[in-house]
This record gives C-alpha cells, structure tokens and sequence, in this order.
C-alpha cells in the first residue's frame, strides 16, 4: 500500500506530525529504529514507566495515545538505510522491507556534537547522551565517579538525572557562561517555563552536592584501557580529577542525511551545523518531503513539537493555526540565542597531533593537518580521500565537523552548508548487509 | 529466576528490554572489542546508534551496536576483534 505520510522518527516531532496528519484523516506510517516510541527526549524503559523528573512525560502519553486513537501505524524496531525521491516516494527499511508514501516526514532528531581531545576514544569517555540514555532507557548507570563536561543546557539535566539515579557525579564542567543571557535582555523573561526548568536543575545539582563550574573545560582523559581520570581547565588553571566515567557533549548535530539522500537543500545553523533548510510550512525543497524538529535546527522538545504539528499539518494540505506559528517562533527566537551563550569552543589549533580525530579508522590530528598543508586539501571531503577520516562504520557522523574545523582552522575559511553536506551525503544511511542489498536490487 | 545472556562464556543478568550495551555496563564490563590499527579497547560512546563504537558479536552476527540492540535471555555475546 502508498501511504499519504511516512514519518521517520518516533521522537517529539514526529509523533507530533503523525498525530497531526492523522487527525486530518490521512493513512500515516511511523517509523522508528528503536523499539519503544520517544526518541532521545521520551526515552523510557520497557516497564513503561519514565526516569524520575522526565520533562513533558504527559505530552508524550497524549501523542502516543493519539496516534492509537486515529490509526497511525507504528512501526518500531525499523531501521531506515536508503530512501528514494518519487512520486511516490519510496523508504527502505533494513530486513528487507520497504514502505511507498506520497509525503515523507523526517524527523530524525540530534546527536551529542563532539570536538576531539587527547584520551576521548577511551572506554569510560562517553557522550552526555548517551549517559541519559543508559539511565532512561535501561535503568543502568555509566559508571559510578561521573564527570559532566561540554556545553549547552542540556548538561543539566544530563547531570541532576545522572545524580537522581544514584551516581556521583563529581563536577559539571561548563566550557561557557550562561550569564551570556544577560546580552538578550528580556529573553529569559519571555521564556520563563526555561528558567523554571533550568531551577529546578539546579536545585538537584544542589541537594547532591554536586558542583557546577562554568567556563572550564576537559581537555584531557586518562588512562591506559580505561578511563581514570580527566584534566580539566578554566581560569588558567588545570587540575586532574579522578573519574571512572566522563559524559560529554557540546550540544547537538542534527541526522539530516536522510535529508540529503532526498536531495532537500541545507543551510547552516547559527551554531554551525548542517540543517535542512525548510519554508513556513516545514516543507524542504524537494516536492512531499518535509521536515521537524532538530533537523530544521536545534531547539529543544517543544519546539520540537510544534514543527512536527505543522509538518503533518503541511503534509495533509491543512493550514497551521496562527498560535502554532506564533510560538513556533517564539521558540525559534529562544533556541537562536543558544549559540551566543554556549559557542563552540575554539580547539583546533592548540590540539596536540597524536590526538585521535577520526574515531573508526584512528585518523590523527597530525595527518589532518599534513593533508591540508603539504597535500593541499581545500575542504573535509579532499580530506577525507586523503586520508580515511570519515570514511570508517560512522560515516563521518562523529569526526565530520571536527575534520571541517581542522581544515577552518588551517585555512582560515568557515566550512559551508556545501563543505559539510559533501561529509554527510550517504547512499546508504546504514550499513547493511550485502545480502540485504541483493534482495533489494532483485526485488526493486 | 534472573534473565541472563552469557558474555565471552561468563553469564551476566539481565533485565527485560535491556540492550546489550546495558548489560554488559550494568556488569562493570567496560570494553568488547579492540580497533583494527592500533589494537586499542573500545566500548559505549554514543549510546544512540551513531557510533558504531559499541560493536558486538551477538549469537554469531558480527558487528551489531550494543546501543541498540536489544538483549534476549540466553543470547550468546562475544567480544569483537575487527
């Protein structure tokens, strides 16, 4: 069968879509790889039941009810490895399977930004997402001694919820200064549900005792085959920190490749990112295929929501009321905010030359570096053919933007939404087996 | 009686819907397999599918993500040397 919508991504935005869709009375599929709906944000264990302090459990219980009531067919434990640009518009589906749609939704979602530091491919050394998603998925811990490290909001609850599950969490080490905020006068009294939330944060923080030290960063982990301990930097200072466990993270990079596999143009986001670039009625710019959520730039669950809502509303030819559209963009204002209070840091540069760069095929700084000043690579990609970074079972998920800052930093030009889309085209989303493929091409 | 898979011929619990990563870290065991170049132990990175540092053997199949994947009772799990 052709369904009107296939949405890809059981998170915040794309139950909000599928429900959306659904209500105006179209056919809607929703798809996702894990098997239990919530994406990364409503990620919960099998009993059912949420991590103790889950933000926005109950939206999740009405979406999730909703998509009952009006007939979306959920499809968990399904994996998207190729898609391809129709009409109609056809989803590959790893185990051989396959879904035609007249509408396709992404909503694939974000995953922990890294930048390299000596020791990070250590075991212990994980992303703060991933520390959440142990304790919120699995009811297990990551280690016991934690150190929280990175930058962006999402550290906090990242923290207070590795706290409230029994760790100690040693520190949160913040490279930024959330006092940044105070340059947007008014902005945190406009969104004052952020500040409620970020209080309450801190108030877990507080009750373990968990220091939060801000504009200090990890620069180094130790250890011989697992993580010891971390040295941290901040006011000219460095000091070591015994840990068995580091949870790091410098905010999000959205999963846009099924985006690109579409052919939907990109831009970049104020934080640097690759996006795909979508209109008023988060329509990308290939013909029923749209876009919510993180992928359209990152900014939270609510906002999250909301996209979604006017995607499948797009999608099913209905008009978004103003109200959605208005808070839309008040949480759209909110969310382009975050990239002045919590930038990048600056790390290229200083980084010593043995450090790993390139995760999967352990592509060091050094041959980087001696790729674009003696074999004259301009951009990631001519890297990348240089020398494998990027080309490893990640498919330049983790090191892409490191590897387009290296060769900024070297070049002095700022990679584009082109420079970065060329490290995240992938034919194939997903390693497949090869006789998956076969079975493909023989019945495609 | 606990769930429990076996692990490089060691029997861990298991609690219902768990992944493999999870177990496996619930256990304490911290790396299961060594990268192809420098030999060296990789275990949870991303914990959401993105990684790929997390591969596994799980029942025969080479190289799925622990992260991901869900732990059955009696699965047979053995580290990965790629």
């Amino acid at each position: 069968m052709t369904y009107d919508l296939v949405v890809i991504g059981a998170g915040p935005a794309g139950l909000a879509g599928a429900v959306a869709a659904a209500g105006a009375g179209r056919s809607v599929a929703l798809l996702d790889r894990d098997g239990r709906p919530g994406g990364q944000f409503y990620r919960h264990a099998a009993d059912g039941r949420p991590a103790r302090g889950q933000h926005g459990w109950r939206t999740f219980l009405r979406l999730r009810a909703l998509c009952v009531d009006r007939g979306v067919r959920l499809l968990t434990g399904h994996q998207v490895f190729a898609v391809e640009a129709g009409p109609p518009h056809v989803v590959h589906v790893e185990g051989d399977d396959r879904l035609r749609a007249d509408a396709v939704l992404i909503a694939t979602g974000a995953y922990d930004r890294q930048i390299p530091f000596p020791g990070w491919d250590l075991p212990g050394v994980l992303a703060a997402g991933g520390a959440q998603a142990l304790v919120k998925g699995h009811r297990v811990l990551p280690g016991r001694r934690i150190v929280v490290a990175g930058t962006g909001p999402f550290l906090l609850p990242v923290a207070a919820g590795l706290a409230t599950a029994g760790a100690q969490v040693v520190g949160v080490f913040e490279a930024n200064n959330p006092l940044r905020f105070a340059r947007f006068p008014g902005l945190l009294a406009r969104h004052p549900d952020k500040l409620v939330e970020a209080a309450g944060y801190l108030a877990i923080l507080a009750r373990h005792r968990v220091p939060l030290h801000t504009k200090h960063s990890v620069v180094a982990a130790h250890g011989t085959d697992e993580l010891v301990a971390v040295t941290v930097a901040g006011a000219g200072v460095e000091r070591r920190i015994d840990c068995d466990t580091l949870a790091v993270g410098y905010g999000f990079t959205p999963q846009v490749d099924l985006g690109l596999a579409f052919g939907c143009a990109t831009r970049l986001s104020g934080d640097g990112g690759l996006v795909l670039a979508v209109d008023d009625r988060q329509a990308t710019s290939v013909p029923g295929v749209f876009a919510a959520g993180e992928v359209t730039g990152v900014g939270g669950a609510r906002l999250a929501v909301v996209t979604g809502t006017l995607a499948g509303l797009a999608a099913a030819g209905v008009v978004g009321r103003p109200r959605l559209r208005r808070e839309r963009a008040r949480q759209m204002a909110f969310a382009a905010a975050l990239p002045s209070v919590y930038p990048i840091p600056d790390w290229a540069g200083g980084l010593a030359g043995d450090t790993v760069v390139c995760r999967c095929e352990e592509v060091r700084l050094d041959a980087i570096r001696t790729a674009v000043t003696e074999l004259g690579a301009r951009d990631a990609r001519a890297v990348k053919l240089l020398t494998r970074a990027g080309m490893g079972w990640c498919q330049g998920r983790v090191c892409g933007e490191p590897v387009a800052s290296v060769v900024a930093n070297l070049t002095g030009v700022r990679p584009d939404a082109t420079a970065l889309a060329a490290m995240t085209r992938r034919t194939l989303t997903q390693p497949i087996r090869l006789g998956e493929l076969a079975d493909t091409e023989e019945n495609g | 009686m606990t769930d429990h898979v076996v692990f490089d011929g060691k029997p861990l619990p298991l609690v219902a819907g768990q992944s493999v990563a999870a177990v496996l870290v619930a256990a304490g065991v911290r790396s299961w397999r060594t990268t192809r170049v420098d030999g060296r132990p990789r275990g949870l990175f991303c914990g959401i599918g993105i990684c790929f540092d997390c591969l596994v053997t799980v029942n025969g199949r080479r190289s799925v993500r622990a992260c991901v994947t869900e732990a059955r009772p009696g699965d047979v799990i053995t580290s990965d040397d790629l």
